[in-house]
């Protein structure tokens, strides 16, 4: 059985629809790569899965909890599921290990001790041990994206939903983020990312996703989407995008 | 003038201070209150549904439009006539306490407005409840924030403290002219005497303030230099 499933998930802005109706189902270990143009739904799509928006209508599943359900205690289900902004979103008062701290003493009811163990793991893991107590605005956006992935790591995740992780840094600091997704991605994490770096997609990425206009248009591995799309729309799309970002990570 | 008035101030001074301690209760009294009300007043002006954010809009507008005095009388001799008993003290800081609250509120109404609506979410991502992400992320951002404009408020009412001479509280300025009913010579520096309490008690309670800000500031939070 699929880790996630979302079911026909539509959700309407006033006079605008910007899902139509999606559906897709995402493995454990899997890493799904979501592209499309801006203001086709991508982060709405991300947003209603944890229901930091409301959708108005369809389904989402996490294993056999219904997310959607009235009855479902939405704070526990979003415990278990990773959220990576595009703006980073450090609580800007507290420092690196306090941010990756707050999640395992407030939520999850870990001893102070242990927590703090734990967050030093996670920051060692995303090469920021040093940073421990710098506070976000004494941290580059790279590093400040890393602390934040660390914040979503600490918690033991099902998932990670990663909503545009690199579009708000400097080109020389996207690498650094990359390179921890990337990590992620091959120790096994299951990853959903809305991205424009074509390069991550291609080389981590198990199925791509592309959506226009609050639809999927076509999903399919890396290469055959790459090579051998059956929609032209998409081969145009991943031509004109691996044109303006380049391939590179 | 005969300088030799300024001496025989001396003998009074234990009295002007037991009548400044209860102005200091009063700030006491007043600020808490204050803090407490003001802090809901602006969480519920920002975070609840529209009707009852009108109703405590609606508080604010009144206590910030009354005059302090007749707010006072409103309270000391209000209360009475629907059968309530209140001791000129209480009343006091309830009426200013009120007040008080009124305008600590748009302080906090401020700051709350001013922290990045996405951390709320990140909070909320976390698993973290509405009223716990408010706690725990908004509220501690949003009252270091507010220290330089609550410091205002502070040196404000420790002067309206003397208001609740009106009422008959036995307070500074009352112990001050029920000493000058008896020695008009004595006018001018009695209330001088008064005058330098109120200057040390602002001074000491904006440094206490000042050294809070200091240790509290955190790099990034905006309004802090």
């Amino acid at each position: 059985m699929a880790l996630l499933r979302v079911e026909d998930l539509h959700k309407r802005y006033g006079h605008e629809e910007v899902l139509k109706g999606v559906t897709l189902a995402q493995d454990a270990g899997e890493t799904k790569v979501v592209i499309g143009p801006s203001g086709t739904g991508k982060s709405t799509l991300l947003r209603c899965i944890n229901r930091l928006t409301e959708p108005d209508r369809g389904r989402v599943w996490l294993e056999d909890t219904e997310i959607t359900s009235r009855q479902t205690d939405i704070n526990r289900v979003r415990a278990k599921i990773g959220f990576v902004f595009q703006d980073f979103n450090l609580f800007t008062h507290l420092t690196a290990l306090d941010n990756v701290r707050l999640g395992l003493v407030r939520v999850r009811r870990m001893p102070r001790a242990a927590a703090t163990g734990r967050a030093m793991a996670e920051l060692e893991r995303v090469g920021l041990a040093a940073k421990a107590d710098a506070y976000p605005a004494q941290l580059s956006g790279g590093q400040q994206q890393r602390v934040s992935i660390a914040r979503a790591l600490a918690m033991d995740p099902r998932l990670i939903l990663f909503d545009e992780p690199t579009s708000a840094l400097d080109p020389e600091l996207i690498g650094e983020v990359l390179s921890v997704m990337i990590q992620l991605a091959r120790d096994g994490m299951t990853m959903i990312v809305v991205t424009h770096e074509m390069g991550f997609a291609r080389s981590v990425a198990d199925e791509i996703v592309f959506m226009e206009g609050g639809v999927i248009v076509e999903q399919g591995p890396p290469d055959k989407m790459f090579r051998s799309p059956e929609v032209p729309r998409t081969g145009e799309f991943l031509r004109k995008i691996s044109e303006l970002y380049g391939e590179s990570q | 003038m005969d300088l030799s008035v300024w001496t025989q101030v001396a003998p009074h001074v234990p009295v002007l201070l037991r009548g400044f301690v209860v102005n200091i209760q009063l700030l006491l009294g007043l600020i808490s209150l204050g803090l407490a009300v003001g802090v809901v007043t602006a969480l519920v002006e920002v975070y609840a549904p529209r009707p009852v954010g009108i109703a405590a809009s609606a508080y604010t507008w009144f206590f910030r439009g009354v005059p302090e005095i007749v707010l006072l009388f409103l309270f000391y001799f209000g209360l009475s006539q629907f059968g309530i008993p209140v001791s000129a003290f209480f009343a006091a800081v309830l009426a200013l306490g009120l007040r008080s609250s009124a305008y600590q509120a748009q302080i906090f109404r401020g700051a709350f407005q001013s922290i990045p609506h996405g951390q709320m979410m990140a909070a909320r991502a976390l698993g973290l409840g509405r009223l716990r992400s408010i706690v725990y992320v908004v509220l501690p951002q949003a009252l270091r924030l507010s220290l330089a404009g609550w410091s205002n408020e502070f040196s404000s009412v420790l002067k309206d403290t003397t208001l609740a001479w009106g009422i008959g509280v036995v307070e500074v300025m009352r112990q001050a002219s029920y000493i000058r009913a008896r020695n008009f010579t004595l006018t001018l520096p009695i209330y001088v005497t008064v005058a330098l309490m109120f200057l040390v008690l602002t001074y000491v309670g904006n440094l206490a303030i000042g050294l809070a800000e200091r240790r509290l500031r955190v790099p990034g939070l905006e309004g802090q230099r």
